[in-house]
Order: structure tokens, then C-alpha cells, then sequence
């Protein structure tokens, strides 16, 4: 066995061991950390891919910035422990969908396994590169990225409307 | 090529003779030299994290009008052998409703999140760890898992003081993230590159980022200074509110770990000013003999550690709401406002020679600078108006 292949084995029985700490801890903040050791150990991964952006994109945003921000809500309201229900019947139609995507997924995986992705640019240099890139982002792929941002940007004036105290009017 | 022009390579090639020699396997021999250099390397940083603890009491007592540490040793240089000793032997303490794990984990991944820094710094020309390509963003990764390190500890000491301190430097260090990732981006857009290496290459040719970008140096230095939280952002201790705050109920190695972080961290924040804005390790007969290079990059980053602690023993703590305001409506958008009029000037300025461009980026930091002021006193003079005519 490759020293790659061993790596890839121990990180993704890392990320599965914590996904399935994240969904089955008790405590909210517990469950918060599972989380961003599956984090760490997918940017991991993405090193071996030879990805260092995508990976220290996925470290700085998500195991960085958004789970700061949950531990921080998650401390601030006081609910550490979670409630220990769990009811079938109130959540069926989710398994069943969970399952729907589940049993796409593998599909899918046994039905383009081995083959290259047929995507419009040289995956290897773009991924590799972030200056290769970012050309590609705001050249062939501008409009989605600008839609983003928009998406981004209605989120983030949502939050100061919300947050914004409102003067009573006086009539 | 010999041990002075390319140290490293001759050490690798030496040991893989040798390993080679005793029967093993060139891949296994490899894997193997890149573990030792790994654990040479963070040896090396920890043996001179001790020595900081003696520079840091020296200097904060030569600020304050005293002699600081002594006895042990010529001008006292073996202080921290007693105190490391102290903290050992002291009683290792978990509060009672403590969580162990975690509360274990902090100190750990604290210190982890800074020697990960020193990955990426190019001591000198052909001596560094990776060559990484984002390793800018890799030093804004980093200090995200600082932070966690920092809410972790505050949360699973079970204690109030614990937890207000670290929602305190939490505060902090996720505002000031954004004014130094938006300054990283100064030395990225000059140079083109988010790679430490191709940065300081970069000022070998040229000159120095600092010239080019005075205020932008001065950006980065007051948002590390913030992200370090040390005076005067230094909220997180606060001994008559908060008492030490996140890390209160540490004792003994445990704090310990947490006090070297935060010393190493203050220096590596030195080398990443040495790295960015002042050339790195170059300097006369850096290119030939790299462990000059070692060397000039240590003395810079020694001089950038001088100034933050020449800043924390100098200026008093500021009010919570005052440093966020600080932060959003002043450090921000004079960030991004640089970094537009950096972008535009370097565009603008890229092909004409040297005696062009240096002049014009400098004024253009002036002209910023200017503005800023302006605007300050604009505002200052219109709030002081409205007071008067209450």
C-alpha cells in the first residue's frame, strides 16, 4: 500500500467517525467540534488532491469563520445539550429523501468511477494554481460568481434590516 | 556546491547515504529525513520560544525603568529554566465541572496554531519548509484555528470569567481578521503572488514593500497586533473585570502552553512583517550563504517583535466598544480603500522604471493617508460642533 492510499484510508475514517459524531452527540458544542475535525480532515484530503486553495479556502471558511460563529451562538444561548428525541415518525419523509440521495450518490460514484471529469478547463493547473484559477473565475464563470456575490451581498443587508432597531413613528 | 551555499540539500543528500547505506529504502529514507527536519525545526522554535520568555521580562523592564531578571546566569539569559521548572512541578488542576477533552485539547491546539505558521517562512534562500502557493491564506487558516483553540478553552473551563474573556478575544480576532486579510493582499497585489518565497524574491530585485507600501505595512502591524491580542487590544484580560480571562483556570504547563503561544505568536507576527514588508532574509551576501540569510531574517523579525512589545508596554488598554468601532469604521474600510488605490496605482504604475514606480506607489500611500486624516478631523470638528450648540 502507497503512503497515499494509507493517508486517504485514515482521513476518511476520520471524517466518517466524526460525521457520525456530529449527527449522534448530545452536546451541541461536542457535535460543533465533530464538525470541524471533518472539516480538517477533508481539506486534508483535498492536499492530496493538490488543491492547497480549495483546502485552505475550506479550513479558513468553514472550520475557521462559520463554526466560530456557531460555537459562539451556541455558548452565547446556553444550548450545550441537546434534547435526546428522536421520533420515526416525525421524520420520515426525510429519511426517505436522505435515502433518495444517498442511493443517487452511489449510483452515480460506481456509474463515472474511473473516468475523468469532463469538465471545460485543465482541472490539474486550474486547481493547483490559484492565479490559473481565478482567471477561469472571472472569465468563463463571471456570472455565477457575480450572482453569488449578490446572493451574499442580499444576505448580509437581510441581517442589518433584522438587526436594525425600528423608530416608532408617531402619527 | 558545499555545506555553506546549500546547507540543507547537503544534510539530506549526507543522511540518505547514510540510510541508504544501513539497507533501507530511498522512499522510506525520504519520508523518514522530512520527519526529522520537522521535528528539528519545531525543536529549534521551541528552544527559542524559552529564550523569549527572557527577552520578553528584559525588555519590559527596561521599559519600566527596572533591571528585570538577574540572577540566573549572565544578565539572567537562564530565568526561564527556573520558571519552566515552577510551572512542572506546580499541581495540574481541572476544575471539577470541567469538560477534560476539551478543556485538555486547548492549550495544545493553541501552540500547534502558531508552530504550523513556521511551515511556511522562508528562513533564508534555499532553507524553508513548503514553498506554498496560498501560503497567505494558510496564515489566515491558521490563525482561525487559534481562535478555536481560544473558545474551546474559554468554554470548558466552566467558568464565567473564562467564557466573557474568550467571547472578548473572539470578538477580536474575528474583526481584525478582516483588515489583515485585506492588508496580506497589499504585498499579493505587488508582487503577484500569494507565496512567501516569490514575495521576499520579489523585494531582491526591487526594493523592499515597505517603501513601496508604508501604510500598508502599518495596517498589517496594527491588525497582528489586534489578532494577538496584545495591549492595547487586550480585552481578554482584563484583571479587574475578568480577572485572566479564557485561560483562568490553566495551571501549571497548561498555562504554560498558552503563554508560549502567545509569545512565539508575537514573533512570528515579527518574521511575517520581516517576510512581507522588509525584505525577508535578504541582505549583503544573503543569496550566497544562506545562513547569513537565517540570520538577517531572525535579526528582522527580533526588530518587528521589539516594536509590538515596544507598543504593548506603551500604550494602555482601550474599552471593548471603541476598539470594535475602531476596527469597522476606521481599520476596514481604510483597509480597502488602500487596497483599491494600491491595485489602481500599481496598474497604473507597473511599466516605468524603478524611479517611477517606488515615488508614486509612496505618494499614493501618502495621499491615503492624507485623506484619512482629513476625514478624521472633519468629523471630529462637526461632533465637537454638535456638542457645542446642545
Amino acid at each position: 500500500m502507497t503512503l497515499e492510499l494509507f493517508l486517504f484510508f485514515t482521513l476518511a475514517l476520520i471524517a466518517l467517525v466524526t460525521a457520525g459524531g456530529m449527527v449522534f452527540s448530545k452536546s451541541a458544542v461536542y457535535a460543533a467540534l465533530n464538525l470541524v475535525t471533518n472539516f480538517l480532515s477533508v481539506a486534508i484530503l483535498y492536499l492530496l488532491l493538490d488543491a492547497p486553495f480549495i483546502a485552505l479556502a475550506q479550513v479558513t471558511v468553514y472550520a475557521g469563520a462559520i463554526m466560530v460563529l456557531f460555537l459562539f451562538v451556541i455558548m452565547l444561548l446556553g444550548v450545550e445539550t441537546l434534547r435526546a428525541e428522536f421520533d420515526w415518525k416525525k421524520i420520515w419523509l426525510q429519511a426517505v429523501l436522505a435515502l433518495a440521495l444517498l442511493v443517487e450518490g452511489f449510483v452515480m460514484l460506481f456509474q463515472r468511477m474511473g473516468q475523468a471529469a469532463n469538465l471545460p478547463f485543465n482541472t490539474a493547473s486550474v486547481l493547483t494554481n490559484p492565479s490559473e484559477m481565478a482567471k477561469v473565475l472571472f472569465t468563463d464563470y463571471l456570472l455565477p460568481f457575480e450572482l453569488t456575490s449578490i446572493l451574499l451581498l442580499v444576505a448580509m443587508i437581510g441581517a442589518i434590516v433584522l438587526t436594525k432597531q425600528v423608530k416608532k413613528r408617531s402619527l | 556546491m558545499n555545506f555553506w551555499t546549500d546547507p540543507i540539500h547537503v544534510i539530506y543528500q549526507g543522511l540518505m547515504q547514510t540510510f541508504t547505506g544501513w539497507g533501507m529504502a530511498a522512499e522510506v529514507a525520504g519520508i523518514l529525513i522530512n520527519l526529522l527536519g520537522i521535528v528539528l525545526m519545531i525543536t529549534a522554535i521551541m528552544v527559542l520560544d524559552i529564550f523569549l520568555v527572557w527577552i520578553e521580562r528584559k525588555v519590559v523592564a527596561r521599559f519600566q525603568d527596572r533591571l528585570g531578571p538577574n540572577r540566573v546566569g549572565p544578565w539572567g539569559i537562564f530565568q526561564p529554566f527556573p520558571d519552566i521548572i515552577k510551572l512542572v512541578l506546580k499541581e495540574d488542576i481541572t476544575p471539577a465541572g470541567a469538560d477534560k477533552w476539551v478543556f485538555n485539547l486547548a492549550p495544545i491546539l493553541s501552540l500547534a496554531s502558531v508552530i504550523f505558521l513556521w511551515a511556511v517562512v522562508p528562513l533564508a534562500s534555499r532553507i524553508y519548509g513548503v514553498d506554498l502557493n496560498v501560503a497567505l491564506l494558510y496564515l489566515v487558516a491558521s490563525g482561525s484555528i487559534g481562535t478555536l483553540s481560544i473558545i474551546m478553552a474559554g468554554w470548558s473551563s466552566n467558568n464565567k470569567y473564562a467564557l466573557v474573556g474568550a467571547y472578548r478575544m473572539v470578538a477580536n480576532m474575528v474583526s481584525y481578521e478582516i483588515p489583515l486579510a485585506a492588508s496580506l493582499l497589499i504585498p499579493t497585489i505587488l508582487s503577484g503572488s500569494m507565496s512567501l518565497t516569490n514575495i521576499v524574491n520579489q523585494q531582491a530585485h526591487g526594493v523592499w514593500f515597505f517603501f513601496v507600501s508604508p501604510l500598508g505595512a502599518l495596517l498589517f502591524l496594527v491588525a497582528a497586533i489586534a489578532e494577538l491580542g496584545r495591549s492595547p487590544f487586550d480585552l481578554n484580560e482584563g484583571e479587574s473585570e475578568i480577572v485572566a480571562g479564557f485561560h483562568i483556570e490553566y495551571t501549571g504547563m497548561k498555562f504554560g502552553l498558552f503563554y508560549a503561544g502567545e509569545l512565539l505568536h508575537a514573533f512570528t507576527f515579527g518574521g511575517f512583517v520581516a517576510a512581507l514588508f522588509f525584505g525577508g532574509w535578504h541582505g549583503p551576501w544573503a543569496e550566497e550563504y544562506p545562513l547569513l540569510g537565517a540570520f538577517y531574517f531572525v535579526a528582522k523579525a527580533m526588530l518587528g517583535y521589539w516594536i509590538i512589545m515596544w507598543i504593548k508596554y506603551t500604550v494602555p488598554r482601550i474599552r471593548i466598544d471603541h476598539m470594535l468601532a475602531f476596527n469597522w469604521k476606521f481599520l476596514t474600510p481604510l483597509a480597502f480603500a488602500l487596497l483599491i488605490v494600491t491595485a489602481l496605482t500599481h496598474r497604473f504604475l507597473m511599466d516605468f522604471p524603478t524611479w517611477v514606480y517606488v515615488p508614486g506607489m509612496f505618494l499614493s500611500n501618502v495621499l491615503v493617508a492624507w485623506a484619512t486624516l482629513e476625514i478624521l478631523r472633519g468629523n471630529a470638528r462637526r461632533e465637537r460642533l454638535a456638542a457645542e450648540a446642545h
